[in-house]
């Protein structure tokens, strides 16, 4: 009759305050004040991506290699010509959707990390789907590629969703023990009844078809899965901000016992927001086979959904400005080869710079409501 | 099919068990500890990656595996005392701090661990328990490295420790009620970062056992999973280092599964097989968590449960 029975809510607000911004002073008043609190928002990150870039200029001097020279490649290599450019963009366009497969869930206070999962079984179900439709017009073959690899992602992450709402089991934890499953099941695919027997070095599936494949943006040398990224954010911010879903998930994630007791069926929100969130992981399995890779294999695992989780922490869960924000990660790694030839330094330096941008993003945390300058004006 | 029976495979099974159990072992009686003190540290994943590698590059250098493994504990504590000195800090998450270090952790031990991959290092001593057997099937089973033994003393020891110490009793109380800790005036976020520390310490150690014993060599494939494991691990566990032992020994079995089968030329569904952890821990927490109550035995203070 004491502690362990205490009714159990996944009402995560006590614990993950870094998750909801609370209410800040000027919210919904004056202009002034919500443009203030707005430069919050910018100015905090932008200062935690300062530090972690300092930090790693450090990092980097310590192996007896020059930061001014690491800072100018890393610009030149993700922004500095067209070609850059043009990299950085064909890089951020999966990151945004797999960013998005942490934001929505996070609306409702979810922590969910597998979007790498959804990833590959977005991208299986979408080669499945193409090869089963050998004849079919490419037009027809897109679309069902397209519907399977958000299908099957939405049901990846929305298994996640359902097992902590009804099971109580922590989503963190499952949704990445659900990305090792994904990478068996693709691996065995691949190696086993998916194989093409001529791809001898690296187990692949059959192509899809090089009329199947996806082409580029006019004028661009970047892949439709940029559009297709770009709006699947702005359609998820108007379902966030601009729906009565979107108003319940954030009730929901503020408070579930409030949600309950205005009668929101929180399982409902919790199925459809992670199966969205999916979804757009999925797309972006897709939109590496339909564009990128034409066939599944290994090399799908490039850990596009593992930068979305820093996409989505940095942009603090805002699908609109997970879009700037995956450009900006999209860029760092496409400067990755640059620093790889010309200083030398291993393929994991991004990893190392992802990790210090997350490591110091979350600790900025502590620093909101902090600064007088935000909360005057208006 | 090979020339050997069926019957080899629940031997293998054993062997795999008490032989791929170790790092589950060490990472889960490490996040057990700082877990009772309240926190969740998800970042041990990364901490794994990041001891197999100082071991070996240590154990490479000066031909110890020993100072490896002290050295694979030292990187596991550092990182521990990153992950409590940014969780102690007001209003920051520790499951998102987890979820970076994982990421930072596997980052700069792929980046340092760059020029390992090619050299040998010197790997860590086994006894051979199976010196009865003419069997060697039976005789390569119980081949049971040091730091498994060394686990397996350390379970109950701990259990002893949390139960009657002083310093076991400040960590449960601060794990339990952050608030009564608080009025006995002791430093909630000293302890836990102590306790995150000797976590990070032993979760390094089984990183070390990866590298300098099973499969005894590094590269970027080494550790997939195996941390995220035993943290679900600890939960199935009940926050008890003894039964994290047994659980320990079940996912070393589940994971000494696909190669075992393999060794008697059952190749189908080798990956799958290998998964077998993975699909064992959420079958278990699938069974075993409930939406309605909280899990007994899980600290009040644990953001996981709560």
């Amino acid at each position: 009759m004491k502690a362990d029975v205490r009714p159990r809510t996944h009402d995560k607000s006590r614990f993950t305050p870094h998750l909801f911004p609370p209410p800040q002073a000027g919210e919904g008043k004056g202009g002034g004040l919500r443009l203030a609190g707005a430069a919050e928002y910018v100015v905090i990150p932008a200062l935690a991506l300062a530090a972690a870039l300092a930090v790693f200029g450090i990092f980097v001097a310590l192996f007896g290699k020059d930061p001014a020279a690491l800072y100018l490649y890393m610009y030149q290599g993700a922004f500095g010509t067209w070609f850059s450019w043009q990299n950085t963009l064909s890089r951020a366009a999966p990151l945004i959707l797999t960013a998005l497969c942490t934001a929505l869930p996070a609306q409702l206070g979810l922590v969910i990390i597998g979007g790498e999962g959804a990833f590959l079984v977005g991208a299986l179900a979408a080669t499945s789907a193409a090869l089963a439709l050998p004849a079919a017009p490419p037009f027809l073959v897109q679309l069902a590629m397209a519907l399977a690899g958000m299908a099957a992602g939405g049901a990846w992450i929305a298994f996640s969703g359902a097992l902590q709402h009804y099971r109580g089991v922590n989503e963190t934890i499952s949704s990445l023990l659900l990305v090792y499953i994904a990478l068996a099941v693709l691996n065995q695919l691949v190696e086993g009844p998916m194989r093409d027997p001529s791809s001898l070095n690296k187990p692949s599936s059959h192509e899809i078809g090089a009329a199947n494949m996806i082409g580029t943006i006019p004028g661009l040398d970047v892949h439709w899965g940029l559009a297709f990224g770009i709006i699947a954010a702005v359609l998820a911010y108007i379902l966030i901000f601009q729906t009565v879903f979107g108003f319940a998930a954030r009730v929901a994630g503020g408070n579930v016992r409030a949600a309950k007791v205005v009668g929101l069926g929180v399982g409902r929100l919790i199925l459809i927001a992670c199966f969205l969130a999916g979804a757009a992981a999925g797309l972006a399995g897709m939109f590496e086979v339909a564009a990128v890779q034409g066939r599944a294999n290994a090399n799908l695992a490039a850990g596009y959904g593992f930068t979305g989780i820093l996409v989505s922490f940095l942009a603090r869960h805002n699908p609109l400005a997970i879009i700037p924000v995956a450009v900006l990660l999209g860029g760092i790694n496409a400067s990755g080869g640059l620093l790889q030839r010309r200083l030398g330094l291993p393929d994991a330096s991004v990893l190392v710079l992802q990790g210090m941008i997350f490591i110091s993003v979350l600790a900025s945390e502590t620093l909101y409501g902090r600064f007088a300058i935000f909360r005057r004006g208006g | 099919m090979a020339d050997v029976g069926w019957w080899v495979v629940p031997v293998a099974v054993l062997g795999g068990a008490l032989r791929v159990s170790t790092p589950f072992l060490f990472v889960s009686l490490g996040e057990c500890i700082t877990e009772r003190s309240g926190r969740i540290n998800l970042g041990l994943e990364g901490i794994l990656v990041m001891g197999a590698m100082c071991a070996y590059g240590t154990s490479y250098l000066t031909g110890s595996p020993w100072l490896g493994v002290l050295a694979a504990g030292a990187a596991g504590a550092l990182l521990g005392l990153v992950h409590a000195t940014i969780c102690g800090l007001p209003r920051v998450n520790d499951i998102a701090v987890g979820i970076a270090l994982m990421l930072f952790g596997t980052g700069l031990a792929f980046y340092l661990g760059k020029p390992l991959i090619e050299p040998s290092a010197k790997i860590l001593p086994a006894i051979n328990f199976g010196w009865w057997s003419d069997v060697p099937q039976v005789r390569a089973a119980l081949q049971i490295n040091v730091l498994f033994l060394i686990g397996v003393a350390l379970a109950p020891v701990l259990v002893w420790a949390l139960a009657t110490t002083r310093w076991g009793m400040i960590l449960r109380t601060v794990g339990e009620s952050a608030d009564a800790a608080r009025a006995m005036g002791y430093s909630v976020n000293g302890v836990r970062a102590r306790a995150t520390m000797l976590g990070g310490f032993l979760g390094g150690i089984g990183g070390s056992f990866l590298s300098l014993y099973y499969p005894g060599s590094w590269n970027e494939g080494l550790s997939s999973g195996q941390g995220i494991t035993a943290v679900a691990l600890v939960i199935f566990a009940r926050w008890n280092p003894m039964l994290c032992f047994w659980a320990s020994l079940l996912f070393g079995g589940a994971a000494a599964l696909g190669p075992a089968l393999q060794s008697i030329g059952v190749n189908q569904g080798y990956y799958l097989f290998n998964a077998a952890p993975y699909i064992l821990t959420l079958l278990i927490m699938i069974i075993t968590c409930s939406p309605q109550r909280t899990l007994i035995g899980a600290p009040a203070e644990l953001s996981i449960t709560r």
